[in-house]
């Protein structure tokens, strides 16, 4: 796949890049006690007189002249002039004629992973569409791009649609091609209004300018673009709940399989994608697959766009490499914690349905999907949550079950039950109305509901919920232990007071 | 004989007395309800029942075309979602007559058309005041203060969530994430995201939009039902940026509405300090430059 290591960093722009291995690389850069333990299991072993070597930070640090999305602070106008200026439409044609063969072997090279928060591998889920014979059939294809940014914390999609949405018009037609696609549909969540309308100007212009429709840039390709809008429901952003909702139906995901690659939107052969992924594919193919590997660890490659809200000082939106620290991510960009680095109490990586992680994890995690998977949390969608000392955890948390009970779609009995059960518990573990089994309970009911449910909204109000455990147990003890004191004596099931049944609060009818 | 029954005549004497003083009572108790959203069945009202005629104006009617001609002809029900939301645009909610036009439009069963209108919160099947303000509470909003938020909106308009005001120009709703995280505390009125807000600057936008009403004599409800709508211009220059919302504040007879967007000094997501990067877009390589050098393109 690659000539050299050497050859390999040359590709980048940016000067500083040492010509280490990548796997080197990787050794070098963890530093923290849980990876200690390597892919294949084996323990590492730390030299006895050398000392290890000190965290060497390889990544991060992105040059402006490598960034994809140039124009993510609104730099210049989202018109198709500025666009083009900026690289967008250039050499569409000569990508198109490549063929779809050429184009999925660069997003494999390139190492692209799912944006969206599976993380699943792009060149791969691609070819998914060109089965054998699929040229045989004569049902239409379509590629649907899931534009329906729920997840809390997340808001890059946004920042795209609004500010590059030539990006992912050019990215819906060269990812198009390479699944021989004949339309693309962008779900785009109801919400937004305005990127909604911002979308399809970009739309119209660039049908103007022939590089959509009839024989697409020249090329001899015919392909559509149209923009569909959701009206506000977090669940339709799992992929065939999004097909069902573009059906017109109540998005309640489907059964798995068949996959949307052999049945999808309207019974034809589709892929669902989240913008990013597809608004990065042109640029990746027109740089080379390897200029886009040539960043983050190994297969976890690539530029991101990372959201950081919360307590911090100044909450942006930035694209930086993948496998940046987590603690250079915020220094750098975001004007550091509030209150500074030892006033951290705890960070959701990845979007509120990714556990969170307390702050002795934070010092050294690196920010891509295994590194924080061994730490048993998850990249997501890179939206980063920050929580000060000032934080009630509980509370955030408890909020978080809020929001799935909520949006539920009550298909499922263990996510629609279980949702709302875990919202009440956790409304009483904020107030400290529980008993202290409970918590034991709460672990058990999520680890009950975890793959027992058609899509994953599942295990995404479990996460949270088994990592506030994990990392704050001891401040869901102390709680109920301090209404225990407060109340002088630990709560009955269901939270009523410990003499409820004395002031003749618990008594049955007729009794 | 008599030691034997005397006991059981006390006992039962007892038994017949209590019997008469204490009867079944049952007392129960209700929790208060908690709905996730709105009543999910519809219930007749004057203002919402299928005797009121709806359709669609012909500006919605060359709309409608546009949008069947977005999706197969044989799935003409994938278009329900876009004519529900034309419909809730013109009669000011998504009433049912509305919904029953759109299932004639559209040649569905009435029923699948309810489903698709109780399932997405964004149908209002009440009406909604004029400005629909929406405040989102999700965990990184927050973070950012959005209790504070929420109270600031009370104060202002006197009403809990949920709630309309008595003029009908406000309605006040608690909403999930909308997905504007590295701008929390914000809130969504109608169309518009206002984000960076703070309690006071909450309560600035909120008397300017309800000076606006004021001065344009807008009545309440939803622009659709009462029709003032006409009214509202687009004024002023588009900034340089493209950016803020809708690029330009409103203006109409006087009354001026701040600029969708951030309210704080930012453009959209950048850091308030200034900058971290993108600092250097000059020197940004041209098409040419960054085309891979292998020759393959």
């Amino acid at each position: 796949m690659l000539s050299t290591p050497a050859g390999k960093a040359a590709l980048r722009s940016s000067a500083t890049t040492s010509s280490l291995p990548k796997a080197t690389v990787r050794a070098l850069s963890t530093t923290s006690p849980a990876q200690a333990v390597s892919q294949d299991g084996q323990q590492k072993r730390g030299m006895a007189t050398v000392q290890d070597a000190p965290p060497v930070h390889r990544h991060g640090g992105l040059k402006d002249q490598d960034r994809i999305f140039t124009n993510l602070y609104g730099h210049h106008g989202a018109d198709l002039k500025s666009a083009m200026k900026y690289g967008d439409w250039y050499k569409t044609k000569e990508i198109l004629d490549k063929g779809h063969d050429w184009i999925i072997s660069e997003i494999k090279t390139s190492g692209l992973r799912g944006r969206g928060g599976a993380g699943f591998p792009s060149g791969m889920k691609w070819s998914f569409m060109n089965f054998k014979g699929w040229d045989e059939d004569t049902k239409p294809r379509y590629l649907v791009v899931n534009a329906d940014e729920g997840e809390p914390g997340t808001c890059k999609d946004r920042e795209i649609m609004r500010k590059d949405p030539h990006k992912l018009i050019e990215g819906c037609l060269v990812a198009g091609r390479a699944m021989n696609c004949t339309a693309a549909y962008i779900y785009i969540r109801g919400e937004f209004y305005h990127e909604a309308t911002v979308l399809q100007r970009a739309i119209q212009e660039a049908y103007k300018a022939g590089f959509l429709g009839k024989n697409a840039c020249g090329s001899g390709y015919d392909f559509d673009v149209f923009v569909h809008r959701g009206m506000g429901a977090y669940v339709c952003g799992e992929e065939t709940s999004l097909i069902e909702s573009l059906e017109g139906k109540p998005g309640k995901p489907r059964l798995k399989p068949p996959f949307p690659a052999a049945v999808g939107l309207f019974g034809c052969p589709s892929t669902v994608a989240n913008v990013e992924t597809i608004a990065v594919a042109p640029t990746i193919v027109r740089r080379g697959g390897e200029w886009f590997n040539s960043f983050g660890r190994e297969r976890n490659s690539g530029t991101k766009l990372f959201c950081i809200s919360g307590h911090v000082n100044n909450p942006c939106t930035v694209e930086e490499e993948m496998s940046i620290p987590l603690r250079e991510l915020i220094d750098k960009h975001c004007g550091g914690v509030k209150g500074g680095w030892d006033n951290l109490k705890a960070v959701i990586p990845g979007g509120s349905s990714t556990p969170i992680l307390p702050k002795h994890i934070c010092d050294d995690q690196l920010m891509d999907f295994d590194g924080l998977k061994d730490n048993q949390s998850g990249l997501g969608t890179a939206a980063v949550i920050v929580m000060d000392k000032s934080t009630d955890v509980v509370r955030a948390i408890s909020r978080l079950s809020k929001f799935y009970h909520h949006e539920s779609c009550g298909q499922c009995t263990p996510c629609r039950e279980g949702s709302k059960w875990t919202d009440q518990i956790m409304k009483r573990f904020e107030a400290g109305t529980a008993r202290a089994r409970e918590i034991d309970m709460m672990q058990e009911l999520t680890k009950q509901v975890e793959g027992h449910t058609i899509c994953a909204l599942g295990e995404a109000f479990a996460w949270p919920i088994q990592g506030l455990i994990r990392h704050f147990r001891p401040e869901l003890e102390a709680r109920i232990a301090e209404n225990t004191r407060r109340q002088g004596g630990e709560a009955l099931a269901g939270g009523w007071e410990h003499d409820a049944s004395k002031k003749g609060m618990l008594i049955s009818p007729g009794q | 004989m008599a030691s034997k029954l005397a006991p059981w005549a006390l006992r039962s004497s007892a038994r017949v007395l209590r019997s008469g003083v204490k009867e079944q009572r049952r007392t129960f108790q209700v929790s208060s309800a908690s709905r996730s959203a709105s009543l999910m069945v519809h219930r007749d009202t004057p203002e919402n029942n299928p005797s009121i005629p709806f359709k669609f104006n012909e500006q919605n009617e060359q709309l409608i075309k546009e949008v069947l001609s977005r999706y197969p002809s044989q799935y003409k029900k994938a278009a329900v979602m876009p004519l529900l939301d034309l419909g809730q645009r013109q009669h000011g909610f998504t009433s049912i007559s509305v919904m029953n036009e759109v299932a004639r439009l559209l040649e569905m069963p009435p029923m699948r058309v309810y489903e698709v209108a109780t399932f997405y919160t964004m149908y209002n099947r009440n009406p909604v005041g004029r400005f629909h303000v929406q405040c989102c509470t999700t965990t990184p909003c927050q973070l950012g203060g959005s209790d504070g938020i929420m109270k600031a909106i009370e104060e202002e308009l006197g009403i809990h969530h949920g709630e309309t005001t008595k003029d009908n120009i406000f309605t006040f709703t608690e909403v999930e994430c909308l997905g504007a995280c590295a701008n929390a505390p914000m809130v969504q009125i109608n169309d518009d995201y206002y984000e960076d807000l703070t309690p006071e600057k909450t309560k600035d936008l909120l008397r300017a939009l309800k000076e606006a009403a004021e001065k344009t004599g807008a009545s309440g409800w939803a622009p659709g039902l009462v029709g003032e709508s006409g009214k509202d211009q687009v004024s002023g220059q588009s900034p340089g940026h493209q950016i803020k919302q809708g690029g330009e504040g409103y203006s109409a007879q006087g009354a001026k509405i701040p600029a969708p967007g951030p309210l704080s000094s930012r453009i959209s997501c950048e850091n308030s300090a200034g900058q971290t990067n993108l600092l250097e877009l000059d020197n940004y390589p041209t098409p040419e430059q960054a085309l891979r050098k292998d020759g393959a393109l």
